[in-house]
């Protein structure tokens, strides 16, 4: 039986390379595939406890997580196909209307 | 060190591979790859974690499907301009997610389980009981989350049709 | 431990054994078949000191040689990596969907029981679609890697129908569940060796000496699904009708048109076995499975009470080639299918798959929902 902690670990690892890729790529794809990433990491974490509390709670909350992530994917992917559309670049950096 | 432990310790160095590869690959279809490879070690990693449900649901939608959509993105879209990585975001970028994780490891280790797991039964995870949860104390959320896929479904259509040239009259 | 290791790795290795030979063996049904439906002969030149034996040695020996000696080509501005590991991840799902499929009942040696189903997992019928879900990995990566407008065309257009035949052949299959009650294929089959007269409520008792003498077997409990599940698993196989992906007429060979050689043997082999994988669904899920009818664990019970006990081995070896005959007919069938039909235009088969099977699907799973309720 591999100690909880374990998990938790590897899941604590998986969500900091996340972050890194949200942070440093500088194409949207990738960073919406980065983001993908950290929700799996949030994942395994609930697994984990789910198995060792003995809930189903962890595995319904999975379940959701993973409803959800197809949702948010599929939007991310239609506005960077409309982004792609207007800028022809998939830079974030290009993308800075907005700021002050 | 038991078999349990050393299949964890692979599936665990290939997963933090596969994720590195993901964040550090310069094409974007080998990052998609890359993450079809860290979902499908997932899926395993929640096997031995004694949830088959949701592995399998993991590999068939995650990795079956949302990837799939990820690769047709990806392929009509064709960035082919490698983007220019600079050195100092990079950098400062892994610094601080070092920082991330280095607050959150130490944080992990020194949680206390308590006791040992408790004592599941061998339907744990199994399709009933997830079934039994999802439709019993949880359908509401259920019935949200049918109506929030619908509502991507319809603003992923909207958003990506191609606008056809407006005729003059309004 | 070391034992059940090894009973697993046995069994495994007899499945793979089984499903590649079959597949190479499809390969000489495949041409020699087609030459009796055209009226012509087929392929006979290749020999060895004069003996062609019916095209089997020009397809079992000659071509494969032909392949694995051809010149390894990838496109020089295709990706170079992706090229070659697109026929690994075509051939990949085929082969693994194949471990939770029961090729027979129990083997009892001594005091062990073996399970005949090489992975005994109680979400049976998920890890097939999760496999089958990733079969479109080899079409998208193989398309996109060769750097080719046909080949992109004819991966983009395969990929396509493979995920919406893939809605259909899930729901197809939940009446199947609802029905058997249970996700675990070794379940489904054994559920089907029960006559059906033990499954009638009181309220059709009189369809008793109709139906009642027949086994359980999927297809005669649910037809429809029976239809749409085997018409989603050729659409899934890309096999003609449902070819246009790699039409050869019109995209020239479409995603594997940049491949040669090894890897493409690898394509082919994969989609014979896909063909394998599809017989072999049809069969467990609607067929019996290893099931011969009236055959208990213990010998022949006829339903007009008369009984023919057999020896353990005798059933099991009896239980193992009715699965494999059965396995062969539904190859035999979808080979006919694809010498005897004409290809299907691509907005066709679109429509084919959502708004006819799609629909149809949900139809089926609604009667039987009402039929099990208003039953109890």
């Amino acid at each position: 039986m591999v100690p909880l902690n374990y998990y938790l670990i590897l899941s604590a690892i998986v969500f900091a390379i996340g972050v890194v890729g949200v942070l440093i790529r500088r194409n949207l794809i990738v960073v919406l595939m980065s983001i993908e990433l950290m929700l799996n990491a949030v994942n395994l974490t609930f697994i984990a406890f789910a198995r060792q509390l003995g809930s189903m709670a962890g595995q319904v909350a999975v379940f959701f997580v993973l409803s959800v992530a197809a949702a948010e994917a599929v939007i991310g992917l239609a506005i960077i196909i409309s982004v792609f559309r207007h800028r022809r670049t998939l830079d974030p950096q290009e993308m800075q209307l907005l700021k002050w | 060190m038991n078999a349990a432990t050393v299949i964890f310790f692979i599936l665990a160095s290939l997963l933090v591979i596969s994720s590195l590869m993901v964040v550090f690959l310069r094409r974007v279809v080998h990052c998609a790859i890359a993450l079809v490879t860290a979902l499908l070690l997932m899926a395993i990693l929640f096997v031995s974690l004694q949830a088959p449900m949701v592995g399998v649901l993991q590999v068939m939608v995650y990795a079956g499907a949302i990837m799939v959509l990820f690769l047709f993105v990806i392929m009509f879209l064709n960035p082919s301009a490698l983007e220019q990585p600079s050195a100092a975001w990079w950098g400062l970028a892994v610094v601080l997610s070092a920082l991330l994780g280095a607050c959150l490891v130490p944080l992990f280790s020194h949680y206390e389980p308590g006791d040992n797991p408790v004592t599941s039964t061998e339907l744990f995870g199994s399709p009933e009981v997830l079934a039994k949860s999802l439709f019993g104390e949880f359908v509401l959320p259920f019935e949200i989350a049918s109506v929030l896929l619908l509502v991507a479904i319809v603003g992923a259509v909207v958003l990506a049709k191609r606008e056809h040239a407006s005729d003059g009259a309004a | 431990m070391i034992v059940d290791i090894a009973i697993i790795a046995v069994k495994a290795f007899l499945v793979l054994f089984m499903v590649l030979n079959l597949a190479g063996v499809l390969g000489w049904v495949e041409r020699k078949g087609s030459a009796l439906i055209q009226d012509r002969i087929g392929a006979n030149r290749a020999s060895i000191f004069g003996f062609a034996g019916m095209g089997l040695v020009n397809t079992l020996v000659a071509d494969p040689l032909k392949f694995l000696t051809k010149e390894d080509f990838i496109p020089p501005a295709g990706d170079k990596l992706l090229h070659t590991l697109a026929p690994c991840m075509a051939l990949f799902p085929a082969l693994v969907t194949f471990a939770v499929i029961p090729f027979g009942d129990v083997l009892i040696l001594g005091d062990r029981v073996i399970n005949l189903q090489v992975a005994n997992i109680n979400v049976g019928i998920l890890y097939v679609f999760a496999m089958g879900s990733l079969g479109v990995y080899g079409i998208v990566i193989g398309a996109w890697a060769s750097n080719n407008k046909f080949s992109l065309l004819g991966g983009v257009r395969g990929s396509a129908q493979m995920i919406s035949y893939e809605v259909a052949m899930g729901l197809s299959v939940i009446g199947v569940l609802m029905v058997y009650g249970t996700l675990d294929l070794q379940e489904i089959a054994r559920d089907q060796g029960v006559l059906i007269r033990e499954m009638l409520p009181a309220g059709l008792a009189f369809l008793r000496p109709v139906i009642g003498w027949l086994p359980a077997w999927g297809v005669f409990l649910q037809p429809l699904a029976f239809l749409l599940f085997f018409t989603s698993a050729v659409a899934e196989t890309k096999r003609i009708p449902f070819d246009l992906p790699e039409g050869e007429s019109e995209l020239v060979a479409g995603y594997h048109v940049e491949y040669s050689g090894g890897k493409f043997l690898m394509f082919f082999a994969g989609e014979f076995a896909e063909v394998v994988t599809a017989a072999g669904l049809v069969t467990t899920l609607f067929f019996g499975g290893w099931q011969v009818p009236y055959l208990m664990r213990d010998g022949f019970h006829f339903p007009w009470s008369s009984t023919w006990l057999l020896p353990h081995l005798t059933v099991v070896v009896l239980q193992v080639v009715a699965f494999t005959l059965k396995v062969f007919f539904f190859c035999w069938l979808q080979i006919l299918l694809r010498w005897s039909v004409p290809r299907f235009r691509y907005d066709q088969v679109m429509r084919l798959g959502w708004k006819m099977m799609l629909p149809l699907a949900l139809l089926n799973v609604a009667v039987t929902a009402v039929i099990i309720v208003a039953a109890q």
